[in-house]
């Protein structure tokens, strides 16, 4: 079960005055069970290359293989392929359209051609795995809170039992409380079903803390890949392209400078205390 | 796929055309288009052919990008032009079977495909030098005078120019919604009637829903500004006239006049 991407471009009209090069001879390789951090600001190009990897668009150069086949051989079931690798979009109201909650996450099921019973079992499944409270399975979408609504647009993902799980910034518009919820459920559903999990976000702060892998995208070419620890020691570069690492790298850097011999590669506020503490002591 | 949509698309460029004062563009194309049926003969589809491609080397638009919009209303045109060949009566040229051409109806046909063609060039060679917000402007400001009798003409251009702004978001939101489908197994090129207009369904009500938030927070951020209709509303960028737009408004015309002599000159071909 791998992802390898291999030297692909992609540009926006080709062959018109409006051609824009979106990705530039990407390499990845995605392995099994890996929980990546993809992040870049906006207009980088991340969701243009997450949307390569379910085959929604089509490299305009290189190839992509899914577990060794060729996604852009002839015969290569698409379809099939969508509902491996799973995609959750930034804004839960382009996909959410039933009239309750329940029948919108059995829409994914039903389209990989499962029985209405076998559907309902995975609605089932798919909304009590991302905490879905059950007394508004018969609500409408429309009604539902922002994070409900992103609850239950991850659910109608989760219900065709994807082996890869993209999440195109699913924190996007939510408050602080509502944002560590979401992320924590990504992250112990990665724990519990040891999925592949890509998650798309501008905010470094808010992938750090729980990626293993992160890889930085900027003008359509991969600038970073590594841990966060050895992506963050990059930071000052970070901060040209548009980003930057979080504040305890800051803040760790500047005690550094002024004599105290800390460790500067930590990422979390957590392992920042510790290390200050250990320092101090 | 959906990017090939070119209604009321406005190509930016540096022109004489571009510049003119949108009411001019207006009065212009409305003469272009009574030309167009009104010019007889030879001598007068040269000389509209010749306006024609002046213009558009003036609007320095490229040719491929009225010709696009065109190719929307090819089988319009074919199903116009085979009608007309068909069945004009008259005294055949050719016959074979039920097959039956006359020269009347040749020449219909092929009159008619001219005069569709140059007349789906010419109003977009006024979208593609005028954008939407100007359009809107000139034709408010060019019908004006039915305020009198009770239409409510700045509410009707209003609407218009927010429709025009609104197509190219509800373009992207499709894209969008289809993509978050699909992401989902739902399948929107095959099957059969029926299951097509189903599988419209998980597409049109998120876009519904998309476009009715979209207009009430629009509303709701237009009243915040105090938008009361057009009554006493001034503008930021009234429209002018120049020079060179009364220049345009008398070539229109001696345009008109041309094509009127050289239908009813006796010397016409």
């Amino acid at each position: 079960m791998s992802i390898v991407i291999k030297d692909v471009s992609y540009k926006y009209n080709p062959g018109t005055t409006y051609e824009v090069t979106a990705l530039d001879h990407i390499n990845l390789e995605i392995g099994d069970g890996e929980f990546i951090g993809l992040i870049g600001h906006t207009g980088s190009g991340k969701s243009t290359l997450i949307q390569h990897l379910n085959g929604l668009l089509s490299a305009t150069e290189g190839q992509i293989w899914y577990n060794g086949e060729n996604i852009y051989e002839k015969n290569y079931d698409k379809q099939g392929l969508r509902t491996q690798v799973g995609m959750v979009f930034q804004y839960p109201e382009h996909q959410l359209f039933e009239t309750t909650v329940f029948e919108d996450v059995k829409f994914g099921p039903k389209n990989q051609g499962l029985s209405d019973q076998e559907a309902t079992l995975r609605a089932y499944e798919a909304l009590s795995g991302v905490g879905f409270p059950d007394e508004f399975y018969d609500q409408s979408p429309f009604a539902l809170s922002g994070g409900q609504k992103r609850r239950a647009a991850i659910a109608g993902v989760l219900a065709m039992k994807p082996a890869v799980l993209i999440l195109d910034e699913p924190t996007a518009g939510l408050d602080p409380k509502g944002r560590d919820e979401i992320l924590e459920l990504i992250r112990d559903m990665h724990e519990r079903s040891g999925n592949t999990v890509i998650l798309v976000s501008h905010s470094m702060e808010d992938v750090a803390k729980y990626v293993n892998r992160l890889i930085v995208i900027d003008d359509g070419r991969i600038q970073f890949d590594g841990t966060p620890r050895e992506v963050f020691e990059n930071y000052l570069k970070l901060e040209e392209m548009g980003l930057s690492a979080p504040r305890v790298t800051y803040l760790m850097h500047r005690l550094y400078e002024a004599g105290m011999p800390v460790d500067v590669a930590v990422t979390t506020v957590s392992e920042a205390k510790q290390e200050i503490l250990k320092v101090l002591c | 796929m959906l990017r090939d949509i070119t209604i009321g698309q406005y190509y930016p460029a540096d022109s004489i055309l571009h510049k003119l004062d949108p009411r001019v563009k207006l009065f212009s194309t409305f003469i272009y288009i009574i030309s167009l049926f009104i010019f007889k003969g030879l001598s007068g589809y040269i000389f509209i052919t010749l306006s024609l491609a002046i213009v558009i080397r003036l609007s320095k638009v490229p040719f491929s990008f009225m010709i696009r919009g065109l190719r929307s209303i090819v089988i319009l045109l074919l199903i116009a032009a085979i009608c007309n060949l068909l069945l004009t009566p008259g005294v055949p040229m050719f016959q074979y079977g039920f097959i039956r051409i006359t020269k009347i109806g040749l020449e219909n046909a092929v009159l008619m495909t001219i005069r569709m063609i140059y007349l789906i060039i010419g109003s977009s060679l006024m979208t593609l030098t005028t954008t939407p917000n100007a359009l809107t402007d000139g034709l408010e400001k060019s019908l004006s005078g039915l305020n009198r009798f009770g239409v409510p003409v700045h509410e009707v251009s209003m609407m218009m120019s927010i429709a025009l702004r609104f197509i190219p978001i509800l373009i992207e939101e499709t894209d969008k919604i289809m993509k978050a489908q699909m992401a989902r197994g739902a399948d929107f090129e095959s099957g059969g009637l029926v299951k097509r207009v189903k599988s419209m369904v998980p597409l049109l009500v998120p876009l519904f829903v998309s476009a009715f938030r979209r207009a009430s927070d629009l509303a709701l951020a237009m009243e915040a500004r105090c938008y009361h209709g057009g009554e006493g509303r001034t503008r930021m960028k009234p429209l002018k006239y120049h020079l060179s737009d009364y220049k345009a408004y008398v070539v229109s015309v001696l345009y008109l006049v041309i094509v009127v002599v050289l239908r009813f000159h006796r010397f016409s071909l």
